[in-house]
This record gives C-alpha cells, structure tokens and sequence, in this order.
C-alpha cells in the first residue's frame, strides 16, 4: 500500500482526523483540573493521583478514536480512570479489608455528636458544622473504603447522575444507590471519629 | 401509612430527600413531617449544608504545578 501517492482524497482525509484528534485532546486537556480533583479522592496521596492522572491521558490520547464526539467527554476519561484505579486498587488490596462497615448508628449520629459539643441550646446548622474542619473531611474521605468511595466522589463531588456513575464504575444504578447511602453513613461516622480524637 | 416512630422514619427518607428520589406520597409524608418537627428540620438542614461543605473541602485543593504541561506533553505528536 506504501507504493502509490496518497491521492487528494487520503490527504484531505488525514488532514481530517488529525484536525479531529487535536481538537480531542485539547478539549481532554480542558477537563484536567476536574479529573484530577476526582483523582485525588480516589488515590491515597497527590503522587497516586497525579500517576493515575497521567495514565488516564496515556490511555485516553492513545485509545481517542473509541471516543464518540458529541457525548460526554468528562465521564469517558473518568471511566478510564475509575478502571485504571480498581485495577491498582485490586492489586494493592489483595488481603481482606476489613473495616468496619458500622453504619448502624444510622444518619443522625455525627449530628448529635457535634451538637452536644456546641454550648448553647438548639445551635443553628452553621454552629454545629463549624465543628468539622475541612481538612477533617479530606482525611476522613481517604478512610472510606473505595467501593463507596467512588461513588461518593463521582455523585457527590464530581456531580455525576447515578446513570452515568453506574456507566462509569460498571455496576448496576441500584448497587450506586445502595453504596452511595452506607457511603455517606461510613464518612459521617468516619467524621465523628475525627471529632472525638481531637478530644477537648 | 403510620409509623411506630415517625422522627426515625424521617430519618430513612433524609438521603433520599434530599438527592430528590422520594415518590410524590413520600415526598408529602417527609414535609408533612418536617413541618411539625423542629428536631427532624435541624438535622436535615445540617445535612444539606454538610454535602456542600463536604464538596468545598475536597475541592480546593489545586492541580499540583506542572501536571498540566506533563500531560500537555503525553499529546501524539502529528506524523
């Protein structure tokens, strides 16, 4: 095939899919900042996410063409990521985890505790928040296993509907429902840990 | 429909509340609730401030410097 000249055609049609391909990366490289905020929540440590950020570019710049113009870029190159993550996550995990899934104390349990730490009677919302510090959620999010993790930083963080979070992570609408529910629970319990460490 | 204890019934319908999920009849049955529950009505406020609390804290944090042009720099070059 390498014999005969490239026709006008062959030309114009490679012109084509390169003008295509730069403007797919250029618009993948306008996402990086939201990508890798959901990266940081799902990987341990800056350098785990920024890795993980990095091979989701490899991936997604080499694999461009499975991409169909028109839908959703931000979830494609986040379902990239999301697998690239389980992948590592499978390799990492290995032994049992077993954290405690104690959601029993139900919805109401970081509230409680924190209100009973604010002096005065029946405090306003914005009192008993004040409790919690940010960073305390950033720590007390990497305590949550992935599992609900993922669903927690795709729904409630990165704003993703339960369909495309179900597209992203491979699994059943119901099963991000249930995970996105005892995620919550496990971060709010994870949060009133943190609460009665820093003692006082 | 009754229930033994509505303040931990209101307690289940919180998450799906507020992610907007609950049917019509659930969704009149929780402000119906609500509205005669100041217990219930400060816990479901706090829970609403905490998800956009939650999302401010783990948002701020910047893209590490130079992880831009790293993966500027993963681009296939043309040809």
């Amino acid at each position: 095939m390498s014999e005969s000249a490239p026709t006008a055609a062959d030309t114009r049609r490679l012109a084509e899919e390169a003008r295509a391909r730069v403007r797919f990366e250029e618009e993948a490289l306008e996402l990086s900042d939201q990508v890798y905020r959901v990266a940081r929540r799902l990987a341990g440590s800056r350098e785990e996410a920024e890795d993980l950020v990095q091979q989701t570019y490899e991936r997604a710049f080499r694999s461009w063409k499975q991409f169909t113009p028109g839908t959703n870029l931000r979830a494609w190159l986040l379902r990239i990521l999301t697998n690239l993550n389980i992948d590592r996550g499978r390799r990492q995990q290995r032994s049992p985890q077993t954290t405690p899934l104690d959601t029993e104390a139900g919805d109401y349990f970081l509230y409680n505790k924190l209100e009973a730490q604010v002096p005065e009677e029946n405090p306003d919302e914005e009192r008993v928040l004040e409790r919690l510090s940010q960073d305390s959620i950033v720590d007390a999010l990497a305590e949550v296993p992935h599992d609900f993790r993922d669903v927690i930083v795709l729904v409630d963080i990165g704003d993703f509907s339960y369909q495309d979070a179900a597209n992203i992570l491979g699994i059943p609408i119901g099963t991000v429902m249930s995970r996105l529910h005892r995620g919550r629970r496990i971060l709010k319990r994870e949060l009133a840990d943190s609460v009665s460490e820093e003692g006082s | 429909m009754t229930h033994d204890d509505p303040c931990a019934h209101c307690e289940e319908m919180m998450q799906p509340y507020l992610d907007h999920i609950l049917s019509d009849e659930e969704m009149r049955e929780a402000e119906m609730h609500l509205d005669e529950c100041e217990w219930c009505r400060r816990r479901y406020r706090f829970e609403e401030s905490l998800r956009v609390y939650v999302r401010q804290a783990v948002s701020k944090e910047p893209m590490p410097a130079g992880l831009k042009q790293k993966l500027a720099a993963l681009r296939i070059p043309l040809n």
